[in-house]
């Protein structure tokens, strides 16, 4: 055992509190009304408007049109969260499969410009993607919010080694068991990169979460408004000597946070799991 | 359950231009159990993955009872394999990786617990079925490895050094079991292992394989008395065969100078095996310088050098030995292979050495 030693523990309790407070201060404050944030800044501790903003902020209708709520924003905004995180997995799995697994001429090479794609944020492919997506028709649906950007590099890699890492008299054994290309990969694969699969879930979900320039210009219908959208929205409205909704920004704002939170605190259970019980 | 046969297979890796296996013949017998053995890189597993179908034959042909199955899959075959590290299945419980491949093979689900059951019982695995393999001992995890070869009834078992991840005990006993089952159940199977005692004490019959090429192939008491090379003879037999420099002179073979059985004639240098159980320190003899004594227990082996070439020899003796000893042999139990090719010469020399005496 080693002995506590005080200035550690400073340093870390430091950082908690660095870490800790912003998120603490946007939970009370948006339990205060927007007035009194304007006037007296950010609050630490909890006032009394708390209930009334939150369920003004999940069933109020706002818009131009009168019909975002809330609670249709989370939903959008888990639409796309669930679907960057499975489509991201699905597509990243089968793609490192083939790579790994089937012999085909040039897949170094075609590894290595998968790769290369890493280097290429978003941003630098959205005109040329947002027109293949509107010639297709595809704008305002939720298949061309999630399709375009399935492609993973990042999610490839990662099963790559991990599939590289498997050895390699598990798949003679089961060829020898009768097992053919697909059955190996549902069969073994599969349930043997769970702790993978948490992994990258964990980091897609957030990523597909947290997507604000891609929906702002992919959907002018209102009804797929996203909370990182509606967040701005509320934020937007500062003309004259209207008061922005504070309150209900930072409410939407720790709304935005459960989701992802609760996504790491099942999945990492998962993955330490797997990380600490070695599975091959 | 079927005869094997393999006519004049080799192997030689793509952008590589030697062979691994070349021109290997071995007929096999229903219910024979055939061990590979020899150094590493000699070939063994690339032979025995060759018969399993996870490499492909790039010369000769071979059948599993009377197909050829140089073009079939692994599961077309009817083989079962046992690997060295297992590879059970990590995520399934030893239950579902012994049913698997019957699962695959769309077997009645009945007919699959009939069969986990009895290979369970027979391996006395009952008490671990639903466990996971990682919470299995090593010595566990062989016999579930063995457990999902058995509930296929193949008609061949391969084994590539099934235990040589295991400790010196266990390996001893997992020897044993894996001889009764193969006996009781009666199946062909081609063994794979560089542990010349594990060949020995398992085999039928022994196959010597030195570099892809087979050197010998007989029983092993057969292998062990009439070594056919200079190859075998080091290989096979613990301590190794001590092999000499010697010649022939008046009807004797000579070393270092010294007489030291009669034997017949034959012109030119030869080599000279000995094994150290066949020697024995007497008074007279041909003079041994002692280097070192390994203390065994039931004997002792003795190592020196006859003039400058090393000999081993086994002593039942407890006494203390002095600095030079002098040991003999049995004219019989010589060992004579051509210096050149180092193949086993004993014929010849037999026919010679009757009118000689
Ligand atoms: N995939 C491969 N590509 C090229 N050469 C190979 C390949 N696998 C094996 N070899 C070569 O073939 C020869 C025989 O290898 P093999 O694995 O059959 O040896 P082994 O007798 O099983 O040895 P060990 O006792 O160490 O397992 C070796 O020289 C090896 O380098
Ligand atoms: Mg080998």
């Amino acid at each position: 055992m080693q002995k506590i030693k005080p200035l550690d523990h400073l340093i870390l309790i430091l950082g908690v509190l660095f870490l800790f407070v912003p998120v603490l201060m946007t939970l009370m404050s948006s339990t205060h009304g927007a007035v009194e944030i304007h006037s007296g800044g950010l609050y630490i501790t909890p006032g009394s408007d708390g209930a009334a903003t939150y369920a003004k902020v999940l069933t109020h209708r706002g818009g131009f049109t009168g019909d975002v709520t809330g609670l249709l924003m989370l939903t959008n905004s888990l639409i796309m969260g669930l679907g960057f995180a499975i489509g991201k997995i699905a597509l990243s799995m089968m793609a490192a499969y083939a790579l790994v697994y089937f012999r085909f001429r040039f897949a170094t090479l075609l590894f290595w410009m998968i790769f290369a794609t890493l280097l290429l944020p978003l941003e630098v492919r959205i005109m040329p993607s947002y027109q293949v997506m509107s010639t297709l028709g595809l704008l305002n649906t939720y298949t061309g919010l999630i399709v375009p950007l399935l492609a993973s590099a990042t999610g490839t890699f990662f099963f790559r080694q991990f599939f590289k890492s498997v050895p390699d008299e598990l798949l003679e054994a089961a060829r020898i068991d009768g097992a053919g290309p697909i059955k190996f990969f549902i069969d073994v694969l599969v349930p043997l990169s769970k702790t993978m699969m948490a992994a990258i879930f964990i980091i897609m979900f957030i990523y597909g979460w947290n997507q604000y320039l891609w929906p702002l210009l992919m959907t002018t219908d209102e009804s797929f408004y996203t909370l990182m959208r509606g967040i701005k929205s509320i934020l937007q409205v500062w003309v004259g000597s209207q008061i922005p909704d504070y309150n209900e920004a930072f409410a939407l704002a720790v709304l935005a946070m459960v989701p992802p939170v609760a996504v790491v605190v099942i999945f990492q259970r998962m993955f330490i799991k797997g990380l600490t019980e070695s599975d091959k | 359950m079927a005869h094997l046969s393999l006519k004049n297979v080799g192997k030689t890796y793509g952008g590589s231009n030697q062979a691994a296996v070349a021109g290997v013949d071995i007929e096999i017998a229903d219910g024979e159990f055939i061990v590979l053995v020899g150094p590493s890189g000699c070939g063994k597993s690339t032979l025995l993955r060759m018969v399993a179908g996870l490499e492909t034959v790039t010369d000769g042909e071979i059948r599993i009872g009377d197909r050829v199955v140089n073009q079939l899959d692994p599961a077309e075959r009817d083989i079962a394999m046992v690997f060295q590290n297992y590879a059970l299945y990590p995520h399934m419980s030893v239950r579902d990786n012994m049913a698997y491949g019957l699962k695959n093979r769309k077997t009645p689900k009945a007919e699959i617990e009939a069969r986990v059951a009895e290979a369970a019982r027979m391996l006395e695995l009952g008490p671990y079925l639903d466990r996971k393999p990682r919470a299995l001992s090593g010595g566990q995890r062989q016999r579930v490895a063995m457990g999902r070869a058995i509930v296929r009834q193949p008609a061949a078992f391969l084994f590539d050094e099934p235990l040589s991840n295991l400790d010196a005990k266990l390996r001893v006993t997992m020897r044993m079991e894996i001889r009764r089952l193969q006996k009781r159940l009666g199946t062909t199977s081609l063994y794979v292992t560089h542990d010349q005692l594990e060949a020995m004490t398992l085999a039928d019959r022994l196959v010597v394989l030195n570099g892809g090429r087979v050197e010998q192939i007989g029983a092993p008491l057969e292998v062990y008395r009439k070594p056919a090379s200079t190859f075998v003879a080091a290989f096979i037999g613990s301590p190794a065969m001590s092999l000499l420099d010697a010649r022939f002179e008046n009807g004797q073979v000579m070393v270092d100078g010294h007489a030291l059985a009669p034997v017949g004639n034959a012109p030119g240098p030869v080599t000279l095996g000995l094994r150290a159980e066949d020697l024995r320190i007497t008074s007279t003899g041909v003079p041994m310088r002692v280097d070192y004594v390994e203390e065994l227990g039931a004997h002792r082996i003795v190592h020196g050098a006859i003039g400058d070439q090393p000999v081993a020899v086994v002593d039942n003796g407890g006494a203390a030995l002095a600095e030079t000893v002098h040991v003999l042999v049995d004219p019989a139990k010589l060992h004579l292979f051509e210096t050149s090719t180092g193949r086993r010469m004993d014929t010849r020399i037999q026919a010679e050495a009757v009118p000689a005496q």
